[in-house]
């Protein structure tokens, strides 16, 4: 699994926008993003992500937001987990990645 | 939500059994509902408002073909502004451009296109219809538009070698998802079971092709594999547990936890016209009668995996054992395993010559 999540990661400079009929929803107060057959709970940090896929934030613009959000982190650690997350989103056919 | 009650997170909306398609494998019951006794579109409007508020993210709106019904792209706009994600699953015959777009304008999330096989003689052949030149337009169209589209292959023994050419098309068209469904034996497809059963070589073969293909395609397009049940060694979670994660509204909205729950002798089904949903997941004597584990008998009583499969699914017990509470015959622990066995080992020894010529279907009339 992580492996293959491995495998595919994102280039830096391209913008991952959410796939046809992916969407953030919100049910019994959680933000969830809703896709074909599937939904998955985003908290805090996959929530900050997820709502950076929008085709204009490069995937190294999202590392250095999330990286001043989560100061107290190691900024080696939080680009790895998010490569890692846009990698399983990916292989969820979730993103599109425009260059 | 009493106890541990969870609540549903799909509304399977059958909004019609009217179709143009008459699929020898087609998971309505044997008994169809007439138009007359659909359900009006004030009564779905509130079902999805009631749904979204007791917890429903997903409505997939099945039928029969969904399309028939009139008001279609209010419903898909009532069931969006209710909050929910919108699935359509449609073989795309009473579609043209301007429904298309329409549908999409209105809130429609993720379209699933059927198709009955990759060659215009099989396809037409299955549904009983010529219907195949009309899904590749429909699929086409689809180009336009920026709406999640899944390819649904439904997979038998005779189109399981067709798996290559149903993959190029997926892979020359927009979809992102492919559903490659083999047909499980419920309705029409119990009927027609000694047609559609394909044989241990053909599965075989179909599944070393899947794990290539998703590796291949991984990221480009997600390709899911439901297998034949009856070549497993254990039975599917059925419906992820009966009254957990699912309620489907037939129609003339009786709320069943399954498909097939009507075959089962005894259950009496509330309906959505006299009745909340909410009211209905929680006290529903049908939704009640096989949560949890007290029905179960041996060898799911004390099996490890009852908490994944709570013990498969339960019109399949009815239908091989004749007893809806037995343990699902298709897990190799089950007591009546042999009978499914028994089906394999005979369509296995069958000269091919009488496996691939062509049956007399019993094909799915289209009710009034």
């Amino acid at each position: 699994m992580l492996g293959d999540a491995q495998t595919m990661s994102p280039e830096l400079n391209s913008r991952p926008r959410l796939a046809p009929g992916c969407r953030l929803g919100e049910n019994n107060q959680q933000r969830v993003l809703l896709m074909p057959e599937r939904a998955l709970r985003l908290n805090g940090p996959s929530l900050e992500i997820v709502e950076r896929c929008d085709g204009k934030h490069t995937v190294q613009q999202i590392i250095a937001d999330l990286q001043k959000i989560y100061s107290k982190a190691a900024p080696q650690k939080v680009e790895q987990d998010i490569l890692g997350y846009l990698a399983l989103l990916q292989k969820d056919r979730a993103l599109d990645f425009e260059t | 939500m009493p106890n541990d009650l969870s609540n549903p997170l799909a509304l399977i909306a059958e909004l019609t059994h009217r179709c143009p398609l008459h699929c020898v494998y087609c998971s309505n019951p044997l008994e169809l509902q007439s138009r007359d006794n659909e359900l009006p579109t004030e009564i779905w409007s509130r079902v999805f408002q009631e749904a979204a508020a007791l917890g429903v993210l997903q409505a997939d709106f099945t039928g029969g073909e969904p399309l028939a019904r009139t008001d279609i792209v209010d419903l898909v706009r009532t069931a969006r502004s209710a909050g929910l994600y919108v699935n359509l699953i449609t073989s795309g015959l009473p579609l043209d451009e301007a429904k298309l777009a329409a549908l999409v304008a209105a809130g429609l999330d993720h379209i699933q296109l059927s198709f009955q096989g990759a060659r215009e003689e099989t396809a037409n052949e299955i549904s009983g219809t010529r219907s195949h030149a009309q899904k590749l337009r429909v699929l086409d169209w689809l180009r336009q538009h920026r709406v999640a589209v899944t390819l649904n292959f439904v997979i038998h023994r005779r189109n399981i070698d067709q798996l290559q050419e149903m993959l190029v098309l997926a892979e020359s068209s927009c979809a992102t998802r492919i559903e490659f469904a083999n047909v499980q034996y419920y309705g029409w497809a119990f009927a027609n079971r000694e047609n559609l059963l394909p044989t241990r070589a053909q599965l075989d073969q179909s599944l070393a092709f899947i794990k290539s293909a998703q590796e291949r395609l991984q990221g480009r397009i997600r390709i899911e594999y439901v297998v034949p049940d009856y070549y497993a060694k254990y039975p599917k979670p059925c419906m992820g547990g009966w009254g957990r994660k699912l309620i489907l509204i037939t129609p003339s909205g009786d709320a069943l936890p399954c498909h097939a729950a009507q075959v089962i002798p005894g259950l009496s089904f509330e309906n959505v016209k006299n009745r909340s949903l909410r009211e209905i997941w929680e006290h529903s004597a049908a939704f009640q009668k096989f949560r949890g584990e007290g029905w179960m008998q041996e060898p799911c009583k004390t099996c490890d995996r009852r908490e994944q499969d709570f013990g498969g699914c339960r019109c399949q017990a009815l239908l091989l054992a004749g007893d809806a509470t037995a343990t699902d015959p298709v897990c190799s622990l089950a007591p009546q395993r042999p009978k499914v066995d028994a089906i394999l080992t005979g369509m296995n020894a069958a000269p091919a010559a009488q496996l691939f010529v062509k049956p007399a279907w019993l094909y799915r009339p289209n009710p009034a």
